[in-house]
């Protein structure tokens, strides 16, 4: 956790409500997302219990599993949540624009693409393990599925594995977009309870954040928003329903005429009231996440916001396509070229991604200038012609001086660059630092330290003013100019080059045996 | 604190071995390892060992026979370091003896391969024989070929290839750096510190916990995990640290290794030349008790702290004023005449940068010759004394970060002759508040030493030598 940050914690506990820790919205919130809040059954690994998933809060379809151990209810619910999840899904894929591609070309973007909110990263892991049991089914052969539930397998492990990516806005968990732009008045760890953080940013008119969030710590008032259910509903509600399901469908089959017609009532009856029971665990939570979508669509979007989600639209085309096109299933595991291929990917997007926040918020930025990676200050002086020898010709250098209060540790040679002026590399000249205020050691006064005072850097600047050797106005700072440095890059991440898959080396394995889909897949235990 | 605890030690102590020739014999047998036909050999080295000797001697070996060799560091410092190293080697020719021994000289250019932004430092310009350039074409002349795994792996596929690759400091690269460089050569030598710290990611994501080739680990657990037959070897002698250090260190740092001091008891002494400066002080008293021990504890007042805790920051750096006024003389079996240790001498290592930048704030312009810089940055270099910022010091709560066995191993590891520790009271409380809580993943072979356990190692030792700041 940040200074800043846990500054802001103790203001939230201060004020009793929650603070912003940024002043612009960083994720994307589609015009349709559609929310998703999973149950499992404990005690099994993954075991899907119950789901409420839909596009609009008034209308949640809700989809349970009866019995829970019974493998074939369990492909019924997947084929259920298929049934809603993949046209919904797949509709974004109907309507594209052209953009310019490479060489003049031009390629397809989805105008939209879909956007699947959980409550909290438990649930997208939850998701993430769902879309691993499915994926790999077949509509033929000796286990059939319904032929949406593998689809539906494929687009959910699309969507988590984005959910990975720093950046993505494709399936969001409620409690971490949340805590992006609100610091609460609890632990990073309360946090990850989506009614006690809402509480704390949202609380009910006239009651404080802690006194709301207390009330969101109580199973009975708030049901946690899963996959994990509260033990007491466990106990006390679930396992006498789903025994009563299952006395009354054992009973039903037994009988026969005018008693069988009875028993069926009774399986109806006993089948709606798990049902409500589980609506009841659930619905709560639907309405959380509405709320938080709610909230964080007020909140203006930064300047970069749009950029990403085009990221987003263009893996989504890509994966639509790659589907159409009859598309195996995501290997099971990334291979060695794969893995780091992929881990490549991911530290450019969460260089990019740091960046980008920093450039479009300055509550973000005031993070870099805390730890020295940036710096504020007034332009005390420039040189805006300064022209000097380069390689092959004259070219033009100018140099500026800011005054800075922030701790500055950028070194002389550094290359920073200004959210204002993005074309624009600064270097660093010179820095004369500012001594740290604060009680100086008596062995340090004898050695006649300990004044305090403003930073002067001195910056050279190149690019964004032209080939010619005179800036055009506005391209060099002023002097009185406010500015910021830093040494963040948004734009340019080499794109590191890996061997072909292929061709892997013997340090790493060899050339591993390529992916041939069969029977075994569909044969694999749902657990 | 005199007792070598280890075999080697044990035997370089009995007189029958002396360390040098136990140190020599390790070296003779990873080149003798070099010619036996295996894929791969890998070379475990204990801080101060020897490590970059080594390199540059199998360099030479494998040079000698004919093959163009690619030498892969992993910074540019390290990569100047060798070229240097190399470059000088080569102008000695015959006749020098010593660890790097003497079997035929480089018999051709030596090339430095680097990036569009690299400057040739004065210690690679001074070579005539050191050609520098971006492009693996103009340096196809060279018998041997030095540069950073970052720039090897933007060498074009084909354009480069060879029999043996030299890798120094392999412990600090990543998997997938070597996936990307691997396909330039057959066989491979890996030398590094398995103690110091491992590589790292910016994304934090366990997708790959258990694959043999998980990218986020080093070059070599990758290399061991495909290949388990591969020879390891190990450097059994420390050239750096003082009698006094190695059983801390080896114990602490290096559970299963071990390995002994080259220098003698009596070798490495400390003593100041004004003596008369002495003050009834804590900062006196700390320096004195590390003159003595090799070692001591500055503790501060328990206190819960934020990372640039000023007090300890000043304590830092009053501690090296302190002991660059009395004029602090080091004695050593290469100088033992005495030599001054100066400015440059002296390192304060710390955890965060924000801690470096603070410390040398505080240090202001006079000092500014003290090297103060994290553990990260402060990896294979060497100073007579340091002082080190406890990375636990002041902290509410021990992270993963903060326990890593590697950062207090770096920090305790870089001196000849006395480590001071600056820390706030209350760190083995600390310590038994949060054991280490990182999920256990199958498949994934279990770390050693474990950080946790090498910080209350460590802790435990230095309570012995406590100083009190009041």
């Amino acid at each position: 956790m940040s200074t800043l940050t846990a500054l802001a914690r103790a203001q939230a506990r201060m004020a009793d409500v929650a603070q912003r820790v940024a002043t612009v919205r960083h994720v994307h919130i589609g015009t349709r997302p559609m929310v998703l809040v999973p149950l499992a059954l404990a005690g099994e690994a993954n075991a899907p219990l119950a789901a409420l998933v839909g596009d609009d809060p008034a209308t949640p379809r809700l989809f349970v599993v009866s019995q829970p151990r019974n493998r074939d209810e369990r492909f019924a619910f997947a084929a259920e949540l298929a049934s809603v999840i993949v046209p919904y899904v797949e509709g974004f894929a109907a309507t594209t624009e052209q953009v310019p591609a490479e060489r003049g070309e031009t390629r397809a973007r989805s105008l939209d693409a879909p956007q699947l909110v959980l409550p909290n990263r438990a649930g997208i892991a939850f998701t993430r393990l769902l879309g691993r049991s499915t994926r790999f089914r077949r509509p033929d052969g000796d286990h059939p599925v319904d032929p949406a539930v593998p689809v539906l397998g494929r687009w959910l492990s699309f969507l988590t594995e984005r959910a990975e990516h720093p950046g993505s806005c494709l399936m969001l968990a409620a409690t971490e977009a949340l805590s992006l732009h609100w610091a609460s008045g609890q632990s990073e760890l309360e946090d990850l309870n989506l009614a006690t953080l809402l509480a704390w940013i949202d609380p009910p008119p006239g009651v404080g954040g802690a006194a709301a969030a207390a009330v969101g710590e109580d199973p009975l008032a708030s049901p946690p928003a899963g996959p994990v259910t509260d033990p007491g509903f466990d106990n006390d509600v679930l396992a006498p329903l789903i025994d009563a399901f299952a006395r009354t469908t054992e009973a039903a089959r037994s009988e026969s005429g005018a008693s069988a017609e009875l028993g069926h009532a009774a399986v109806r009856r006993a089948r709606s009231a798990l049902e409500r029971a589980l609506t009841g665990q659930l619905l709560p939570t639907w309405q959380l996440v509405w709320r938080a979508l709610e909230l964080l669509r007020e909140l203006p979007a930064g300047d970069h916001v749009a950029r990403r989600w085009e990221a987003d639209r263009d893996a989504f085309t890509g994966y639509a396509a790659y589907l159409r096109d009859g598309g195996l299933p995501q290997p099971r595991r990334d291979g060695a070229v794969a893995a780091a291929r992929r881990l490549n990917w991911l530290e450019r997007a969460q260089a990019s991604f740091a960046a980008q926040r920093a450039f479009d918020d300055p509550l973000v930025m005031a993070e870099y200038r805390m730890t020295g990676e940036a710096f504020a200050g007034q332009v005390v002086a420039a040189d805006p012609g300064r022209v000097s020898e380069g390689a092959k010709r004259r070219v033009l250098r100018p140099w500026i001086t800011v005054a800075t209060a922030d701790p500055v540790l950028v070194m002389p040679g550094t290359v920073v660059t200004s959210p204002a002026r993005r074309g624009q590399k600064a270097q660093v000249i010179s820095v004369t630092a500012a001594v740290a205020p604060g009680p100086v050691h008596p062995v340090m006064l004898e050695a006649g330290n300990g004044a305090s005072g403003p930073a002067l850097v001195a910056l050279e600047l190149s690019g964004g003013m032209g080939r010619g050797l005179v800036a055009p106005p506005g391209s060099v700072p002023e002097p009185g100019e406010r500015v910021c440095y830093s040494t963040l890059t948004a734009d340019y991440l080499p794109i590191a080059e890996f061997p072909p898959p292929e061709q892997t080396p013997w340090t790493h394995g060899g050339p591993p045996a390529p992916y041939e889909p069969d029977d075994e897949d569909a044969a694999e235990d749902w657990s | 604190m005199t007792g070598v605890p280890t075999t080697a030690g044990a035997a370089a102590r009995g007189g029958t071995v002396s360390a040098a020739s136990l140190a020599v014999a390790a070296a003779d047998q990873v080149i003798a390892d070099l010619a036996a036909g295996h894929r791969a050999v890998v070379v475990d080295s204990p801080p101060g060992a020897g490590k970059s000797a080594l390199v540059v001697r199998a360099a030479r070996a494998l040079a000698g026979a004919g093959e163009p060799v690619m030498l892969v560091a992993q910074t540019n410092g390290q990569v100047d370091d060798l070229v240097d190293r190399l470059a000088s080697a080569a102008l000695v020719r015959s006749g020098s003896a010593g660890l790097a021994g003497a079997a035929g000289a480089v018999a051709g250019p030596i090339g430095r391969l680097c990036g569009q932004d690299y400057v040739p430092s004065a210690r690679v310009r001074r070579h005539a024989g050191v050609t520098v350039s971006t492009e693996i074409g103009d340096l196809a002349d060279c018998v041997v070929v030095v540069g950073t795994a970052a720039k090897w792996a933007t060498v074009r596929a084909g354009a480069w290839s060879c029999a043996w690759a030299v890798v120094d400091e392999a412990y600090q690269m990543r998997s997938d750096l070597l996936l990307r460089i691997a396909g330039q050569f057959d066989r491979a030598l890996l030398v590094g510190d398995p103690g110091q710290l491992d590589p790292f990611a910016t994304v934090d994501i366990d997708r790959w916990a258990g694959l043999t080739w998980d990218p986020m680990q080093s070059a070599v657990e990758v290399l061991l995990r495909h290949n388990p037959d591969v020879v390891v070897r190990r450097l059994p002698v420390s050239w750096r640290l003082p009698p006094s250090a190695v059983p801390v260190v080896a114990e602490a740092f290096y559970p299963f290794g071990g390995f002994a001091a080259g220098s003698g008891p009596g070798d490495r002494r400390l003593a100041f030349s004004s003596s008369s400066l002495w003050r009834d002080e804590p900062v006196d008293a700390a320096l004195s008790l590390a003159v003595q021990t090799g070692w001591a504890l500055y503790e501060l007042p328990a206190r819960h702290t934020v990372r640039t805790d000023s007090e300890a920051v000043q304590a830092c750096a009053a501690l090296a004023a302190r002991l660059l006024q009395r004029g602090c003389v080091a004695y050593s079996e290469a100088h033992p005449g005495g030599m001054p240790a100066g400015a440059d001498r002296i390192a304060i290592g710390t955890a965060h940068r924000d801690q470096a930048r603070a410390i040398r704030n505080a240090l202001g312009p006079a000092l500014a010759a003290v090297t103060v810089d994290t553990a990260n940055r402060l990896q294979g270099r060497e100073f007579d004394v340091t002082i080190v910022l406890h990375p636990l010091s002041g902290r509410v709560d021990a992270t993963a970060f903060h326990l890593e066995a590697g950062r207090l191993c770096v920090l305790a590891s870089r001196h000849r002759h006395a480590c001071i520790v600056v820390a706030r009271a209350g760190i083995p409380e600390l310590l038994d508040a949060y054991p280490s809580t990182e999920p256990v993943h199958l498949n994934v072979p279990a770390k050693f030493p474990d950080g946790w356990e090498a910080n209350q190692a460590v802790m435990a030792h230095l309570t012995g030598h406590r100083v009190s700041a009041r």
